[in-house]
């Protein structure tokens, strides 16, 4: 699958995920996330751009429970619970932020 | 009925006396082609003996990260029926009471979005609606909530907590389970429809230690109703017994398991202090014994089924704690082993796994708790009997 955005072509897997990492900015992802129904605030852009980081550093997408841990060490504790997190991505930090994020789609039964 | 089906091999599961989930699902198979899809598919299944659906894939509802189970059928095009076959769980009331009005309401919900089957009640305690599609999601989500109901937990988070019938239907009951029941739930939404575990916590909740809910096998914290004191005997209603000729000596003495139990002609006489509170003789003489007055409920932590690593029992974390509203001294408790749990656990690793891991001692630091003569080093590891010949199967085939 692929979509069309500023003329030009983005892959993605059958779930809307960029398939390749290096496509992504800032623009794509206000898009993907227009399709998603989320409007990306400051706080919207501070999760992505951890997602994103933390993606560099250690190629995996974080565990909730991290991101939350992390969130909380980064932003102190009102931002960093899940019904914060919840509350920026109703589909959930996992699916929906991760998305936006350009990573992969997260794997694993939730 | 549905006559194109041409299942004979699950046609075999609606012979004999009992119930039959085939007859069950026939019933469906006239109005809903998810229920004809899925016979038809499960008896492909029996034919080639291999499952057909594909595990996981993220499905959910807004705002929530759990209650909603994704299912997909590994062959869509053959199968369209269940090509999408999600199951949600739904929060039941606590001791599973409901209004036939109520059952309606859910039933004729489930009529409308999903495939009409249910299952009361899955092993978690919930409500199951089995088998909907993607899109159906929100709108049965919307359409349940409209009228009170809410979903349960799934993945790695607080589970539905679930509690036995307690006071409500039972004499035994050595506290509210339903008050605890529905008090946790509702102080731990957020852990429960939002998983941020390292894995499932299960709370299930028994007022005595007849242990309906089986907590002591299935849940990662048992809550399980105990008395401190001595067992209630009623002498009248005892040598009612006695003159009734019914065998005490065999049926009670020496069932006991640590023989604390003798009969002195119509008297019984128990040592409590050898009590392990197995419950047997007040079970079989239940109009002259009942559990003692100073009430209160036995903290188990650790008990799973053996996915990841083995199965675990339970085993004692606080042999005594009094359950009173408004459960302050549990909302601790769980909140301190939840804290340690979350700080040094790792993905997928139950409570019990973790205890073992770390070692007793260390999860006891960790929490606050003090050592006690109840605490035993290992739980019992093995809840189920198995025969040689599945150990020989596995071996061979592997999985």
């Amino acid at each position: 699958m692929s979509f069309e955005f500023n003329g030009k072509t983005y892959e993605t897997d059958d779930d809307g995920y960029l398939v390749n990492l290096d496509d992504w900015n800032k623009d794509v992802a206000a898009y993907i996330a227009e399709q998603e129904g989320v409007e990306m605030t400051d706080a919207h852009w501070e999760v992505v751009n951890f997602l994103r980081n933390y993606y560099q550093e250690y190629s995996i997408a974080p565990a909730i429970k991290i991101l939350i841990k992390e969130m909380k060490k980064m932003f102190g504790p009102e931002k960093g619970n899940s019904a914060y997190l919840y509350n920026l991505y109703p589909a959930g930090p996992a699916l929906q932020a991760c998305k936006i994020a350009g990573l992969p789609k997260p794997t694993g039964c939730v | 009925m549905a006559d194109d089906l041409n299942t004979p091999l699950l046609d075999e599961l609606e012979k004999g006396p009992w119930p039959s989930f085939v007859k069950d699902i026939k019933s469906l198979a006239g109005k809903k082609e998810m229920a004809k899809d899925l016979l038809r598919q499960l008896e492909k299944s029996y034919e080639d003996k291999r499952g057909y659906w594909k595990h996981g894939g993220l499905v959910g509802v807004m705002g929530y990260g759990g209650g909603v189970i994704g299912r997909y059928s590994a062959l869509p095009d053959e199968f369209p029926g269940v090509s999408h076959f999600h199951t949600l769980r739904v929060n039941q009331p606590s001791g599973w009471f409901y209004t036939t009005e109520a059952l309606r309401e859910i039933t004729k919900i489930w009529d409308e979005h999903g495939s009409g089957l249910t299952n009361m009640h899955g092993s978690t305690g919930d409500l199951v609606l089995l088998g909907t599609r993607t899109e159906e999601l929100e709108p049965t989500f919307r359409a349940l909530t409209e009228k009170g109901w809410d979903l349960g937990g799934s993945g790695s988070d607080l589970r539905t907590p679930s509690c036995c019938v307690g006071p409500a239907r039972c004499e035994n009951a050595c506290f509210d389970t339903l008050a605890i029941n529905y008090n946790l739930t509702h102080q731990y939404q957020d852990e429960l429809h939002r998983p941020m575990f390292n894995y499932k916590y299960k709370i299930k909740i028994s007022g005595c230690p007849n242990d309906c809910t089986a907590a002591i096998a299935r849940s990662d914290m048992g809550i399980i109703g105990i008395w401190k004191d001595d067992i209630q005997v009623d002498a009248k209603a005892m040598a009612e017994y006695v003159d009734s000729g019914m065998d005490i000596q065999g049926l009670v003495v020496e069932n006991c398991p640590t023989g604390c139990i003798g009969m002195d002609g119509k008297e019984i006489n128990i040592d409590n202090s050898n009590c392990v509170k197995c419950m047997h003789c007040i079970n079989v003489l239940p109009k002259a014994l009942s559990p003692g007055k100073e009430r209160g409920a036995a903290i188990t932590l650790g008990a799973k089924a053996p996915i990841v690593e083995g199965a675990l029992f339970g085993s004692v974390i606080i042999p005594f704690m009094k359950i009173e509203e408004p459960f302050e001294e549990m909302h601790d408790l769980i909140e301190r082993i939840w804290e340690f749990w979350d700080e040094h656990g790792t993905s997928r690793e139950r409570i019990g796994e973790f205890i073992e891991r770390v070692s007793l001692a260390t999860f006891l630091e960790g929490i606050g708790e003090k050592p006690l003569p109840q605490m035993i080093k290992a739980p019992r590891d093995n809840p189920y009997v198995f025969y040689e010949e599945y150990f020989a199967e596995e071996g061979e085939g592997g999985k």
